[in-house]
């Protein structure tokens, strides 16, 4: 599915988007955050930029825990501990490995869905980033399962993130700093949830 | 004595906390780890990190932390500092760091430090 040049090239990407919607995912997390999620991811993602020509040829897992580190380090919000761990988990299943197929990446996301429970002890139905994560990998489960071409899954997984984010304007915020708007945070997408998507459309578009 | 890191988003907030628990306690080795690196507002791994190592000793180092990230930042930190004594503290953060660091002055260890942190979430102000 992958080697590990195009795991860099993909991360890229993902910096590229996040870049691209930073004012966007900020102005999602205004009316019911702190204001500052893109602000914050774009942030996080420039840091890793500057580190990605120091991980190449380094292995999948090695450059997905750099990825991590870097995250947790300099994003400042909740979303660095979160996509922090996610991406540390990430590169502990991948860690030895130049190259991953479809299976090694589901249990990839997998792994990065139970960083980001064990740290933000979210369920689903919170109106988190967990409520776009566990349909999206799902969905590419059953993909994958189904014999499908990355390029497909990964669109399915992509439509099912989408989704979710929908889902999350119809629920009210237990979690994380929305919770504290509690009734008035209906209406409004959760900002990981749409960043999450973002980060899976920056895969995606690599197939 | 047990030291205290006071973690918060805000630089002024997290400074604010410790120069008020310093008029309880003078004694007690007390540090701030607030906003990010430029100042702006978040957790910063590394300022956590440098604020615990600063107060350490065998007796250990109790955070107090605000909203959120802060929680999870620093959750991060002391994973990554295995066989250290350093716990985080489920407290309201001014009254908490107040009741901590007095009881840290006095010699307590890190677990009656954490105790009277917690009971200070049950007091009335009025």
């Amino acid at each position: 599915m992958t080697d590990n040049t195009k795991v860099i090239e993909i991360i890229k990407a993902m910096a590229g988007i996040i870049h691209e919607n930073a004012q966007f995912l900020t102005d999602l997390d205004a009316p019911i955050g702190d204001n500052d999620h893109g602000i914050n991811m774009d942030r996080g993602f420039r840091k890793v930029l500057e580190d990605l020509p120091g991980l190449e040829g380094k292995d999948i897992g090695a450059i997905l825990k750099k990825v991590g580190m870097d995250l947790v380090s300099t994003v400042g919000g909740s979303s660095g501990p979160l996509y922090g761990t996610a991406f540390m988990k990430a590169g502990a299943v991948a860690a030895g490995k130049n190259e991953i197929d479809a299976n090694d990446f589901i249990a990839i996301m997998d792994a990065a869905l139970g960083g980001v429970q064990l740290r933000g002890k979210a369920e689903k139905g919170e109106k988190t980033m967990v409520d776009a994560m566990i349909p999206a990998i799902e969905a590419m489960k059953k993909g994958v399962e189904e014999g499908k071409a990355p390029g497909e899954f990964l669109k399915d997984g992509v439509a099912a993130a989408k989704e979710g984010v929908e889902y999350t304007k119809t629920i009210i915020a237990t979690k994380g700093r929305a919770s504290y708007v509690g009734e008035r945070s209906i209406g409004h997408q959760d900002p990981g949830a749409t960043s999450f998507t973002f980060v899976l459309e920056a895969i995606a578009a690599a197939y | 004595m047990v030291g205290i890191v006071i973690v918060s988003h805000s630089k002024k907030l997290a400074e604010g906390v410790v120069e008020l628990s310093r008029l309880i306690a003078g004694e007690c080795p007390m540090v701030a780890a607030g906003g990010l690196d430029d100042g702006g507002f978040g957790t910063s791994y590394e300022k956590i990190e440098e604020a615990i190592n600063s107060v350490y000793s065998d007796d250990g180092v109790a955070v107090i932390m605000d909203l959120g990230s802060s929680c999870m930042t620093t959750e991060m930190v002391i994973e990554s500092m295995e066989g250290k004594k350093v716990e985080m503290i489920d407290c309201p953060m001014v009254e908490g760091a107040a009741a901590a660091a007095a009881e840290a002055e006095s010699g307590s260890t890190l677990e009656e430090v954490k105790k009277a942190a917690m009971e200070a979430a049950g007091e009335s102000k009025f």
